[in-house]
């Protein structure tokens, strides 16, 4: 029998749930004997070419582009994993949401001490992606199945979720494991 | 330029794999298919600067390292010694317990960035080959063919995020650094745990650095040009001109190695870098003041760093720092791909420095914050696994922040990584058509920065790679995907 299929995203988080990923350390060796990676930052594959179990989605959307490959995991994975607090519930990035957004370019890009923008421009070229007025959990884009918060979520807390999600068992994370921070 | 120009074709390649974070590369062709202008566009934008006013100061360290969980470390350091200097605690005012605790965390964070970018990211190209087979050009490809070096690079990695877990309190986001210290000391039982392990690690470092050093003199020929340009190199030295990676003063050199400036310290950095604006990348570009956007960029990082220090305070990696200059005679060293062996002597340098620290009793001292005079200011510059990084500060009399300025390692790079994906399409591409080597070579030169988009955005995602030809008429004349 064909081995699962994981496929992992970073969308507007930090990268620090997929290093948290990486922290379950020689039982990534074992996870690779148990399932196949599919479409990864870890690798090269970069579209979705077959049906995948399990899609972990770290960071919510903060651009058009976020929500594009959001809805491809969507569309090409059983279940998806809301990772992290991000993900869950926009995290860091969100605290722009309570300032408008043209403050926060004209903060970076005009008014910085050691901005050098003659022509008063605020980045624009159509080859950089919309953003959007506000950071979205991923449940407010499309449905999630799961969700592990954490910043990030503990490497114990990732390995019980697959391990159980693998066996086909309920996921029973102990109380430590289950964290907001 | 990049949309109303009828006469030049453009091809876009999204996203890059491999590196930490989101972006895409465009390349625009004359009627001659030459490579006219070729861009590394990074696509995220958060705004940090903006929102971190009105926050506490005492914030910033845990606050700002959530813009990239790859060197978290680096940043809350960088943004506690410029909370440091803004409640009125200077460099040579910490603790010895405060600022070793914080030096061992720093090196951890060195090991474990390090280890995981050259074995996990890096080495599957340098094993496998640019044009090998994507399925296999991985990190699990390197487990299925080297399991020994897979399970030793697993191990590194744990065992950097084992020091920082024991000094920061946890091995992501940790909460170690505090305005004027430390929260915590290493206990015996802490200290024999990392011990035991050390001497096994400077060994896999050092064999991992022969790799490096067999696979870049084999391939030296097309090496040495791959990518590569000359350039200007910036860090931050110890006064004597040592590499120091937690602390310090500017200095810049020419590709020749003649000083721009040297001693100049963090809290004048205004005086010497600027940030240009452009409007394609959310990224901006770093340039020395004085010499211009134009001429005045420079390149940061491991390779900068082996260029502008005067020497290594570590025997095995000093060593290694002859050898490696000795490949250019003395000379800075302008080889884009040499940053991988300039990287892994550093890796050598980590393990050896928490060795040394290990052996301190100092990081068993219980006086562990310093206090100062209020000042409202302060400015942090570290050098972090991927290149010097700035953080400046100011703060109200509520202690609420009202301006934070951060340029981050990467940004930094930005104007090299652009030069080295011109000079690889230059180099490589037909004018016809879109080859997966090409892109893996387009991403080989990128990854050869190990840059952190995350950071550089204050964003982070991943990059596939997606390459068009289009000709005039906006006709994909050639395509090619990778994965």
């Amino acid at each position: 029998m064909a081995k699962p299929k994981v496929a992992t995203a970073s969308l507007a988080g930090c990268f620090g749930c997929h290093m948290s990923i990486l922290d379950i350390d020689d039982r990534i060796l074992k996870l690779a004997e148990l399932v196949e990676f599919h479409k990864s930052p870890i690798n090269d594959i970069k579209k979705f070419s077959e049906r995948c179990l399990v899609g972990i989605i770290e960071g919510g959307c903060c651009n058009e582009e976020n929500v594009h490959v959001l809805q491809d995991f969507r569309k090409n994975c059983d279940l998806l994993i809301s990772l992290g607090d991000c993900a869950t519930m926009g995290g860091l990035p969100a605290m722009r949401n309570h300032v408008p957004l043209e403050e926060c370019l004209a903060e970076a890009y005009l008014h910085g001490p050691t901005v050098h923008n003659p022509a008063k421009q605020i980045p624009n070229d159509p080859e950089i992606p919309l953003i959007l007025d506000k950071v979205y959990p991923l449940h407010e884009v499309v449905k999630i199945d799961l969700h592990l918060p954490g910043c990030p979520p503990p490497a114990d807390a990732i390995w019980e979720v697959l391990v159980a999600l693998l066996n086909n068992k309920p996921i029973d994370l102990k109380y430590g494991l289950l964290r907001y921070d | 330029m990049t949309t109303t120009t009828t006469d030049l074709k453009r091809i876009t390649i999204e996203p890059v794999t491999r590196v930490e974070g989101h972006g895409k590369v465009s390349l625009l062709l004359d009627r001659q298919n030459k490579v006219r202008q070729a861009r590394f566009h990074i696509v995220e934008f958060r705004g940090f600067e903006r929102f971190a006013q009105g926050r506490p100061y005492w914030e910033m360290p845990v606050l700002v390292q959530r813009l990239c969980g790859i060197c978290p470390v680096s940043h809350h350091l960088a943004a506690a010694k410029a909370i440091d200097m803004l409640v009125g605690v200077d460099a040579d005012k910490l603790t010895p317990t405060g600022e070793k605790m914080r030096r061992l965390m720093h090196y951890g964070q060195f090991y474990q960035s390090h280890a995981l970018h050259f074995f996990h990211l890096a080495s599957p190209d340098l094993l496998f080959g640019f044009d090998a087979d994507p399925q296999v050009r991985n990190v699990l490809g390197v487990a299925a063919k080297f399991p020994d070096l897979a399970v030793q690079a697993v191990l590194m990695r744990r065992y950097g995020q084992e020091v920082i877990l024991r000094t920061a309190g946890k091995k992501i986001h940790g909460t170690g650094a505090i305005p004027g210290g430390i929260n915590k000391n290493l206990s015996i039982q802490e200290r024999d745990e990392l011990k035991k392990d050390a001497p096994k690690m400077l060994e896999w470092a050092v064999a991992g650095l022969e790799l490096c050093k067999k696979f870049t003199r084999e391939h030296l020929s097309d090496l040495a040009d791959f990518g590569s340009f000359p350039s200007n190199h910036l860090s931050i030295v110890r006064k004597d001109g040592a590499l120091d990676l937690y602390d310090g003063n500017l200095r810049a050199i020419d590709s020749e190695g003649k000083k721009i400036f040297d001693q100049v310290a963090p809290k004048d950095y205004l005086s010497v870098i600027r940030e240009e604006v452009r409007p394609w990348s959310y990224m901006k570009f770093p340039f020395i003041k004085d010499l211009g956007p134009e001429k005045g960029w420079y390149r940061v990082g491991p390779l900068a760093r082996l260029n502008t220090c005067d020497f290594i305070d570590t025997p095995v990696a000093e060593k290694e720092r002859q050898e490696f200059k000795a490949l250019t005679q003395g000379k800075p060293n302008n080889i884009t791909m040499a940053y991988h062996w300039a990287r892994l002597i550093e890796l050598v340098h980590a393990i050896e420095k928490i060795q040394l620290l290990l052996d301190d009793p100092d990081l068993q001292g219980t006086n562990l914050v310093a206090k100062g005079t209020f000042r409202g200011e302060g400015v942090g510059i570290v050098e972090a696994p991927r290149g010097t990084l700035f953080h400046h500060y100011k703060a109200d009399k509520n202690d609420q922040i009202t301006m934070a300025n951060l340029i981050v390692s990467t940004t930094n790079n930005n104007e090299p990584m652009n030069a080295a994906v011109r000079k690889v399409a230059e180099q490589f591409f037909d004018g016809r058509e879109v080859t997966e080597g090409l892109l893996n070579r387009i991403e080989v030169a990128i990854r050869a920065y190990d840059p952190c988009l995350s950071c550089a955005t204050h964003a982070m995602g991943q990059m596939p790679l997606i390459v068009e030809a289009l000709d005039e008429a906006g006709t994909v004349v050639s395509r090619a995907v990778k994965g």
